[in-house]
């Protein structure tokens, strides 16, 4: 039997309240699927777990605030095998690892006892994940577990096999019996619905005793996002239509609100969280700061030729190309890309771009692009869209809060020239992008105007030096002289 | 592109309603037809995308990102919507 626990959405974060359970005790759930809506500082997120099996109970009600660790259910692992952990002993070289700090390779590869785990990061994100510490084998220097092998544990292990779980389950087929998602019931005199499904309808002028839902359970948020859009009518499917490709279109996007939890409590809150953040930015990590002109006169040309015979929908923006570049830049400098924990900095085999999304209400989050520089520039403009999207509505992924590897503002959007940020622990580094404007420049002795930009880093020099930052800045610059390879 | 020509006050509510898409609250009272609606209410390149793309759907009027700089100000959009 295994926790899914209190997840740690942020380095800020101390206590979370869960809003709205989004299984019952006998639903299968696989590793990735989201299971609650938990309210932060920040904003309402969606929470996946990284366990696979059969929800055996709730032990946590909503509305309840608890810290964050604190179990919020059981559930029963799919099969056990999965459950007693890697079931094939090697785990086996990650399939495309890109630099990994492994100076010396544990001598002999039996387990890490747990005592070998020395950073809460790593402690802490074994918690996130459900993984037994003391059953991944740690790749660091001396054998220490390192977060890339928690990550590649959890991976690994339970997740596999949620089909055969139902079969085997006796809570789960009475359960699936009264399932039917959306029977359309009207509810009865005493409403019954969850709180964060209240605050949705009451934001939405929604009355609740008209949302249709299944019978016999609460009205959910997911009720109230159905009602609301299917009220919203045409405004929400000319954006369907307008949005990106399928895929990346969880929900066909319905009116943007900002915060879901607005209200000036709530603004507070986020304030405080912020404050806390930087203060914390400011008073532990010595930052450098280097700067950069970008020519972006190919980069502009080629957008400006990639949008000719596009839909307005599908046309890219800088921005884009510059995240691109700047994930690509971030392969190749790792030392940037990563964590500063208590053993030193760990770098990331993966780069997820936090952007920097200020939200209308004020305040701002930094959700990441996850594995930014595996996919192309037309997949990426429709993963930032659908992002920022999400983010000014208050419905992230717990992932893309906790996983963000290094942070890109992009600041110029409102005009500023350049931008030097503060850095988000315990990442190492933040890039800041200014205007694009028109400038002289001379280019091979001779005065034009040319579109530039400034692309900034702050970075800790705990984790590099300048030398390296400034080769980061030049790996970006030469990605945007050469945007058909985005 | 549209088959009869929009007047003044259709254009009107289709900007703000293309705005308002964005920013919900978005207030238009007090709000010069001259004043730039990108500053004015904090737009970002997405923003803009998303702007220009509900103007286009909701007037039939196709936008190139050419006309991008056309379509700055509320009076602005409003006589490129209304010339074609």
């Amino acid at each position: 039997m295994a926790s899914f626990t209190m997840p740690s959405l942020g380095a800020d974060m101390e206590e979370g309240t869960l809003l709205e359970w989004l299984v019952r005790p006998g639903d299968v759930v696989s590793r990735g699927d989201i299971v609650a809506v938990v309210d932060t500082a920040k904003a309402a997120i969606e929470v996946e777990t990284f366990l696979a099996g059969v929800v055996s109970e709730l032990l946590v009600e909503p509305g309840t605030t608890v810290s964050v660790g604190t179990p919020l259910a059981t559930i029963e692992p799919a099969d056990a095998d999965a459950a007693a952990a890697p079931a094939e002993p090697e785990p086996t070289p990650e399939p495309e690892s890109v630099p990994e700090p492994a100076p010396e390779p544990s001598p002999e590869p039996g387990p890490a006892p747990v005592a070998a785990v020395r950073s809460p990061l790593v402690r802490r994100l074994g918690e996130q994940l459900g993984v037994d510490l003391a059953q991944v084998q740690g790749t660091g220097p001396g054998g220490q577990v390192t977060r890339d092998d928690v990550t590649r544990a959890a991976a690994q292990s339970p997740a596999q096999s949620p089909a055969q779980s139902p079969a085997q389950s006796p809570a789960q087929a009475p359960a699936s019996a009264q399932v039917s998602p959306r029977a359309t019931v009207p509810a009865a005199a005493g409403v019954r619905a969850t709180p964060y499904a209240r605050r949705l309808a009451a934001e939405h002028g929604l009355d609740l005793a008209a949302v249709p839902h299944a019978a016999g359970r609460p009205i959910s948020a997911e009720d109230v996002r159905a009602a609301h859009e299917a009220a919203a009518g045409v405004i929400g499917s000319v954006q369907g239509q307008a949005a990106e490709p399928a895929e990346h279109v969880a929900e066909p996007a319905p009116e943007p609100v900002s915060v879901p939890a607005s209200g000036a409590a709530q603004s507070d809150k986020m304030r405080a969280a912020i404050a806390g953040l930087m203060a914390r930015s400011k008073r532990e990590i010595p930052h450098y700061y280097l700067s950069s002109t970008v020519d972006m006169t190919r980069a502009t040309e080629w957008l400006r030729e990639a949008n000719r015979n596009r839909s307005i929908g599908e046309r890219l923006v800088p921005a884009a190309l510059v995240c691109k570049a700047t994930a690509l830049a971030a392969t190749e400098v790792p030392e940037l890309n990563g964590y500063w924990g208590e053993d030193g900095f760990e770098a990331s085999s993966q780069v997820n771009l936090g952007m920097a999304v200020s939200l209308r209400g004020g305040g701002l989050v930094t959700p990441a692009l996850l594995d930014a520089s595996a996919v192309g520039v037309e997949d990426l403009m429709a993963q930032l869209k659908d992002l920022v999207n999400r983010a000014r509505r208050g419905r992230l992924r717990g992932r893309e809060l906790t996983e963000g590897t290094l942070t890109i503002t992009n600041l110029g959007e409102q005009g500023v020239e350049s931008v030097y940020g503060v850095i988000f622990p315990p990442q190492v580094a933040l890039v800041g992008v200014g205007r694009i404007a028109e400038r002289p420049w001379a280019v091979d002795g001779l005065l034009g105007v040319r579109p530039l930009t400034t692309v900034t880093l702050s970075a800790d020099h705990r984790a590099s030096d300048a030398m390296t930052g400034a080769r980061f800045l030049a790996r970006i610059d030469h990605h945007l002289q050469h945007p058909e390879e985005l | 592109m549209s088959t009869q020509s929009m007047d003044q006050s259709q254009a009107r509510g289709l900007v703000i309603e293309a705005v308002r898409f964005i920013v919900p609250d978005a207030d238009f009272d007090a709000l010069g037809d001259d004043t730039p609606l990108r500053s004015e209410f904090e737009l970002d390149s997405l923003d803009n995308l998303s702007f220009m793309e509900t103007l286009s759907k909701r007037s039939g009027v196709a936008i190139t990102e050419d006309d991008y700089d056309r379509l700055v100000t509320m009076r602005s959009c409003i006589d490129f919507l209304t010339a074609k």
